[in-house]
């Protein structure tokens, strides 16, 4: 079902508690994923008969295979610290966008089957049967998670509901109920190596067209390389880098600080994607499969580094999980961080000197940055906690003049999801993207109006295509969301 | 009396031995850690304690219910380390110094009992997402200190027949148990409380130790984290 009517809130100027609608956003439901796209992924194709016991059982490996599934389910008080703190509920309204409520889905279906307490009391302890109206809920409001994970900063024993919605994901893809978005996008990564299912000819189209334009408006010759064996750096980035806007400045930016730098590197046509969907979904091997083919591309073409470009939930998967996924990465070498951050390797640069900024090429903009969920509550850059907050931002003071901080409460750990990170960024359920939009784009329009911050930069692919749709409902112009890179395209001196 | 003594106080401790032998036994296959982590043990000792002893995420999502919640669970402390001297004979010094302070707190916890109760009731976010147990958990505990309450400013029981109840339990030598309806009430209640523990949410006491967002380490590039299923 399609969302006619796009409705953006108003925004009032401060984020508030909203009134409880019950069913406010019931209608944005996920197109269901194909059949082929189903068991591409290696999951059944239809649902089947006995699909209860079949999602029980999976439910039952689950807990014995995660223990933050199992703590989490065990542990919530419901003290309504985190209620508050998704921005699906606070633009919605929607009750079960609660973290909490969105947990309870699951967890009434736990105690039901899986605790003595639930069996016992039952309805006393929200126990409930596992049915067909439970299954729709399920995929309903577990396809409204970001998987962000705001409110694990908020709760006092750190319950993230990311985790559940990731168990819930995968228990409906077990029995054939999967989401089209995601599974039909890894199934082009299985077959074409990137989410856009851009071959490797189109691809090297591409990166010729970038190579004349950068000719073009600066007069150097600055290279971007493919599928070059002995390279020193192999640059794996998010493929809405080769094509949408703003995302291709960023690209440039890479390629120019490479040159810059002199530092032999490549980009692949095999291993052309950093996104890897197989974390929305919940599914390890899915996840490690698509890593995989990165881990293959890396030794075959000799490279002795991997920098990754700018994406936010990736950089989770790169920096929290490959080790454990595809290491040890230990032919690489270890004199650099494994994977390094392309923010890590732009400031480092800076900082020895190798690359200069002209900042006043950036005049025109009043910057401000949005850390983007994964990059700020799931992974660090540099050595010292907290580097995933900073170094973003001294690259961006070091290449503009004019820079404005988000304030507190929605700046760092506290952020925002932009609305359309977990796999949600699918056309169908625009109205709720527009609406879990709404503190976010409420804390840029205060600095618009204060500051006259007129450029969002963030290091995020999923951030800056749902920005720059759904910015334009609040007003805000989509040329206003940008990539950090783009600053250092704009300001580099070549 | 006895008998249901004994049975509550197995269950309360098999109980929550087998809730934590399952917690200790699944894996963590994927570091999760919610950053900005600590990078060291000793910096994720600090973190947990902050968690454990000032509850800092939650004073971070709410600072009243981080008043309320943190008030009634250092009174709370303060009533258990005080009834500690029904448990002893002789009684230890440092429990007899504090029997003013835990006196006080018996009478402090009502307040944010009060509090996180009418909070349920009528906050409506909370009220939408509290369920039977929250409020049976929430009037079992207020039961047990107003009982507490009444037995030591208005209707005074026998000490010294509780003493050497508790103490005959405690030896495994059990006499009969004091006749007192309102010791036998808050006792009862008491005993049911801890024979609920292991199957309710109460077990977030020992949970928080095991979430993985608050007790790994952010090293997941230095150090390769593996567990068995997850080397595949």
């Amino acid at each position: 079902m399609v969302s006619e009517k796009i409705e953006a809130p108003i925004l009032t100027g401060s984020i508030t508690v909203p009134k409880i609608k019950e069913n406010a956003s019931i209608d944005q439901k996920c197109h269901h994923a194909a059949e082929k796209h189903m068991e591409k992924l290696g999951f059944p194709g239809v649902k089947p008969v006995d699909w209860k016991e079949k999602a029980l059982k999976k439910m039952k490996e689950l807990l014995k295979k995660y223990r933050s599934l199992k703590v989490y389910l065990d542990t919530c008080v419901r003290c309504g610290s985190c209620a508050d703190k998704c921005h699906y509920f606070l633009g919605t309204g929607d009750p079960k966008n609660m973290p909490v409520a969105r947990q309870e889905l699951f967890r009434k279906i736990y105690k039901r089957y899986f605790t003595v307490e639930g069996k016992v009391l039952g309805g006393l302890t929200n126990a409930e049967d596992l049915t067909e109206e439970v299954l729709e809920e399920w995929y309903t409001y577990f396809h409204q998670c970001s998987q962000c994970r705001r409110c694990s900063v908020f709760c006092p024993y750190g319950i993230d509901t990311a985790e559940i919605s990731m168990a819930a994901r995968e228990i409906m893809d077990s029995i054939g109920v999967g989401q089209k978005y995601c599974n039909e996008v890894l199934g082009k990564v299985y077959d074409l190596g990137n989410n856009l299912g851009m071959p490797g000819p189109a691809l090297r189209n591409t990166l010729d067209f970038f190579e004349e334009d950068i000719q073009e408006t600066t007069g150097v010759d600055v290279k971007l390389p493919l599928d070059v064996v002995g390279a020193e750096v192999l640059l794996v980035s998010p493929s809405a880098d080769f094509f949408s806007a703003p995302h291709v400045d960023s690209l440039v930016g890479y390629a120019k600080i490479f040159h810059k730098a002199g530092i032999s590197w490549t980009l692949s046509s095999y291993a052309s994607e950093f996104a890897n969907f197989g974390m929305f979904i919940g599914s390890y091997a899915v996840m490690k499969k698509v890593a995989t083919r990165i881990l293959d591309e890396a030794r075959r073409l000799k490279v002795k580094r991997l920098i990754v470009g700018e994406c936010g939930h990736a950089w989770r998967v790169g920096y929290s999980f490959w080790n454990t996924l595809i290491g040890p990465l230990d032919f690489l070498d270890p004199k650099y961080p494994i994977p390094q951050h392309i923010c890590e390797f732009s400031l480092d640069l800076v900082n020895s000197g190798a690359v200069k900024f002209d900042k006043s090429a950036n005049d025109e903009f009043t910057v401000t940055y949005h850390d983007s969920c994964n990059v700020a509550r799931a992974t660090r850059m540099g050595d010292k906690p907290g580097g995933q907050f900073e170094i973003p931002r001294a690259l961006i003071r070091a290449c503009c003049n004019k820079f404005v901080d988000m304030p507190d409460d929605v700046n760092r750990e506290k952020t925002f999801c932009c609305g359309g990170g977990g796999g949600l960024l699918t056309e169908e359920i625009m109205d709720l993207r527009v609406k879990g939009t709404q503190p976010k784009a409420q804390a840029l329009k205060d600095l618009m109006e204060s500051h006259q911050v007129n450029l969002m930069v963030m290091i995020c692919a999923i951030c800056k295509a749902h920005f720059s749709h759904v910015l334009p409902h609040y007003g805000i112009p989509m040329e206003t969301v940008g990539g950090v890179h783009q600053l250092i395209n704009n300001a580099i001196v070549l | 009396m006895n008998i249901i003594a004994y049975i509550a106080v197995v269950i309360f401790i098999v109980g929550f031995i087998c809730k934590v032998r399952v917690w200790t036994k699944v894996p963590a296959p994927l570091k999760i850690v919610t950053t900005p982590a600590p990078i060291t043990y000793p910096g994720v000792i600090l973190r947990m304690a902050s968690e454990v002893f000032l509850f800092r995420s939650l004073f971070r999502g709410n600072k009243l219910l981080w008043l309320g919640g943190w008030i009634f669970h250092i009174s709370l402390l303060f009533i258990v380390l005080r009834h500690l001297r029904y448990f002893f004979y002789p009684v230890p010094a440092w429990i007899m110094s504090l029997q003013t302070i835990g006196i006080y707190a018996g009478y402090i916890i009502l307040l944010p009992l009060i509090y996180l109760l009418l909070r349920r009731w009528t906050v409506e976010i909370n009220s939408y997402i509290s369920n039977a147990m929250d409020y049976f958990t929430l009037f079992l505990i207020i039961g047990i200190a107003f009982t507490g309450i009444l037995m030591k400013q208005y209707i005074r029981v026998d000490l010294v027949d509780v003493k050497a109840f508790m103490l005959g339990l405690l030896t495994l030598h059990p006499t009969i148990s004091p006749g007192d309806i309102l010791f036998l009430v808050h006792f009862l209640l008491v005993l049911f409380l801890i024979l609920y523990f292991p199957f309710s949410k109460l077990m977030h006491a020992g949970g928080i130790f095991f979430s993985p967002t608050r007790n790994q380490r952010d090293n997941a590039r230095e150090i390769r984290h593996i567990t068995p299923w997850s080397n595949i």
